[in-house]
């Protein structure tokens, strides 16, 4: 089957796909002349900048404009109260939800960097000066920052649903459930245990996020963004600002780089009601500090596996508790979690798997949307955890990575049966290419027969 | 003791899938087609190109569906007044989604065009093929044909007829069970294998990548050239995630936090390594021409390969993410200390 696959690949005759034809944008991009949104520039435009917490968590006793409204150029200043459904999450789209992120903050900040007021103004400069002399009174509360401290019992309660984890369907995780993951422990002649731990990470665009919204003639609202999902921005935008969705009208499409980090929806409500509370239009882009600090990292990850393995390198057992580090507010972490829960296990066919999954709070900048949701530190964990099987029983990381491959028909621990499935093609090729010889038993395998080669 | 004595190297392999094209709450895609009179074809959407070549692969899909030159083909994105609904790129989904999308649209404006081919040249639309290169022609008969241009501008004169197609794609909606985690979160899987080389200076803990060559399996490639783009910039990615990259230097501690690129550290040309990479081309089940997609996945191979060759060359288990100096040098401190 495997060899009639590649037989129909050879056989295919297409025109121009398949064809490296030129991209049409790229010389524009590297001449400088393609337009993005930080180009958009409209006569009477304001400037947005944002008043943020300098902790981590606090309460807002009281904010003072007072100084703020004397710079020259300062226009006005939004505030929560102006915002008329200000507690939102992006997700509730697809049913995602308690809704518990404000636009702006209310009574306590979560989050060193949360936004608490716009400043707008007649230039960048003015907003900016405006911003500095915003007077914060902030009683700071005790944060937490590793997620198995805020998981404790004690410890300082991140979320308004009073604990400091998401909830799934009543489940305080992602729950993956396949087999007898302690039948296969009791089998196994060695257990292989481990930990492994990573960092929040920036997206680092070229392009930092950022939009500009104009309110047109005819009551609509024009808005220039960088989003990559046009339609989730304009769904929550509408949502946000209680308007119907058929008054905003979003234009994009060329974008300076998302890798995740544009599935957010922070900058468009804001600016969208700045213009029009001010009937003027309204910019609003990220600096690059804040877009390496405030804007979303890939979330920290925590992965604990334990591994029940075979004298022959067999997985019969593996047992995986995963924290992700979702920062002060859901944003997309919970959806991660659950694309993570069918992955994590990894590309290996194992009877008995036991995943719990969790998407905790802490008092970071929330985690969100990175290339790879949810599964490239779950990769990384995987095969920093095959080689020390490998290195336990005493087997090559290759042959530990083949003896235990997934093949087209496997059952998935999340129950889905594998399809277009050429792991072990994959990794033959990648040893050839490397030269690294492998032995016949295992060149001889396939992805869709086990009859070949030595597992069966 | 010579300069060289320090430098230890150490080989690493990994091996990965990629689940491509989540699922879990629908996610559809829209496309509408259009022929002007000037022939072209006119692919309206909104849907977002962030510099990986979206709008490119997407013509090269509608113009093979077609069989009309790429040239002819135009992209009209991203507004959400001119292009119907799109969920998003993002999740690996775009030339997966969004390509079978037009690929419905444009064979629905195909069988159009040719309805007004045949009546032009008087005969049966199913004897009627594009060449690709701009002429409707009589299937073993070359010289009875129509260019598109002139059949465009039939159909608006003429006939009154348009030539257009609508085009969808959704796979339902997945729910998890909430206590087995049964689930279908992705449409395809994809694969990688990484074999990494490395270079530890075990004085100063620095790690050089010497070399990364990788297979990767994606599918049926649109774009040979850009998926080379994704493959180079994902190693790039990956090797600022194993060995540099964070926004919380010590975390979780928040302190020390980078606000710019001479604090945040990522790879430069100094940094990229000998790079060979394979394509294999096993065409999905339900892609565009069998497409899989290769968006997300290229910084997932190289960063564990990467971390297993440093722990090749130390003798030594690293875990955590980004190995820095620090990591390398504590690494080293702990294996004297049991030794």
């Amino acid at each position: 089957m495997g060899a009639n696959v590649l037989e129909k690949a050879a056989e295919k005759k297409y025109r121009v796909v398949g064809q490296s034809v030129p991209r049409r944008d790229g010389m524009g991009h590297v001449t400088g002349t393609t337009k993005f949104v930080g180009d958009v520039h409209y006569p009477g435009m304001l400037h947005l900048k944002m008043v943020r917490s300098p902790v981590p968590h606090a309460k807002i006793n009281g904010i003072d404009f007072s100084e703020a409204e004397k710079v020259p150029g300062f226009v006005r200043v939004l505030t929560h109260r102006d915002v008329p459904k200000n507690i939102y999450t992006i997700l509730c789209l697809i049913g995602v939800g308690p809704d518990d992120e404000p636009v702006l903050a209310v009574d306590k900040v979560r989050y060193q960097g949360e936004p608490i007021a716009a400043i707008l103004a007649e230039t960048e400069e003015a907003a900016l000066e405006a911003v500095a002399k915003v007077k914060l009174d902030l009683e700071e509360l005790p944060a937490v920052f590793d997620v198995e401290e805020a998981l404790k019992p004690g410890a300082p309660i991140v979320a308004d649903t009073g604990v400091n984890y998401f909830i799934y369907e009543g489940h305080h995780c992602r729950r993956v459930r396949y087999g007898d993951v302690e039948a296969g422990f009791a089998q196994a002649d060695f257990i292989v245990e481990e930990t492994y731990n990573t960092k929040p990470i920036e997206h680092a665009p070229t392009e930092t996020t950022g939009c500009v919204a104009k309110p047109e003639a005819d009551g609509r609202v024009t808005v220039h963004t960088n989003t990559q999902a046009l339609y989730f921005s304009l769904d929550n935008t509408a949502l946000i600002l209680q308007v119907p969705f058929q008054k905003l009208h979003f234009v994009g499409g060329t974008v300076g780089g998302g890798f995740g980090g544009k599935v957010d929806v922070i900058t468009e409500p804001i600016t969208t009601l700045a213009a029009m509370k001010t009937g003027r239009p309204v910019k609003f882009i990220y600096s690059r500090a804040e877009e390496m600090q405030v804007s979303s990292p890939r979330s920290a990850w925590r992965l604990k596996y334990k591994d029940g393995v075979m004298k022959d390198g067999r997985i019969v057992a593996r047992q995986i508790t995963s924290y992700a580090d979702a920062g002060a507010y859901n944003r997309h972490t919970p959806y991660a979690v659950t694309k993570h829960a069918a992955n994590v296990a990894g590309p290996y066919t194992i009877p008995n798997v036991h995943i719990d999954a969790h998407c905790v709070f802490t008092n970071h900048t929330p985690g969100s949307a990175f290339r790879g949701f949810g599964v490239t530190m779950a990769s990384f964990a995987i095969e920093l955890q095959m080689d020390k099987i490998a290195a336990t029983v005493g087997l090559d990381p290759w042959t530990i990575r083949f003896i235990n491959a997934y093949r087209n028909g496997d059952v998935r621990p999340h129950r889905k049966v594998a399809e277009d499935v050429t792991f072990i093609e994959t990794m033959q090729a990648a040893a050839k290419l490397a030269g690294h010889e492998l032995p016949e038993h295992l060149l001889a395998m396939n992805s869709w027969d086990r009859n070949g080669g030595q597992h069966d | 003791m010579g300069v060289n004595m320090t430098k230890v190297r150490g080989q690493g392999m990994a091996a990965i899938n990629y689940p491509t094209g989540m699922n879990l709450g629908g996610d559809p895609s829209q496309a509408l087609i259009h022929a002007s009179t000037t022939g072209n074809f006119i692919i309206s959407l909104s849907s977002t190109d962030l510099g990986q070549g979206l709008k490119t692969v997407i013509a090269q899909i509608g113009a093979e569906t077609l069989g009309v030159p790429f040239d002819t083909v135009i992209i009209d994105t991203a507004d959400t007044d001119t292009g119907p609904h799109c969920m998003g790129t993002f999740a690996s989904r775009a030339t997966h989604r969004v390509g079978n999308a037009v690929m419905m649209a444009a064979n629905e404006a195909k069988k159009a065009l040719l309805d007004v081919a045949a009546d032009e040249l008087e005969a049966s639309p199913d004897d009627l093929e594009l060449d690709g290169n701009g002429s409707i022609v009589v299937k073993g008969v070359p010289d009875r044909s129509i260019s598109v241009i002139d059949t465009a501008l039939a159909a608006h004169f003429k006939h009154g007829k348009t030539i257009a197609g609508r085009g969808i794609y959704m796979k339902p909606k997945s729910k998890v069970d909430p206590l087995t985690g049964e689930m279908d979160p992705d449409s395809t899987e994809a694969h990688a294998c990484t074999v990494a080389e490395v270079e530890v200076d075990t004085e100063t803990g620095e790690v050089k990548v010497l070399s990364l060559k990788s297979a990767y399996e994606v599918g049926q490639q649109v774009n040979p050239a850009l998926v080379e783009g994704q493959i180079v910039g994902g190693a790039l990615m990956g090797i600022g995630h194993a060995l540099y990259e964070t926004t919380n230097p010590y975390y979780p501690a928040i302190d020390h936090g980078p606000l710019n690129f001479s604090d945040y550290l990522m790879p430069g040309p100094a940094e990229l390594p000998e790079m060979e990479s394979v394509v294999l081309e096993f065409p999905s089940s339900n892609g565009p021409y069998g497409v899989k997609g290769v968006g997300e996945m290229t910084a997932n191979c190289p960063i564990p390969a990467i971390v297993n060759a440093i722990n090749n060359a130390l003798g030594v288990r690293i875990t955590t993410l980004p190995v820095t100096p620090e990591v390398v040098l504590r690494a080293l401190e702990e294996k004297a200390a049991q030794a």
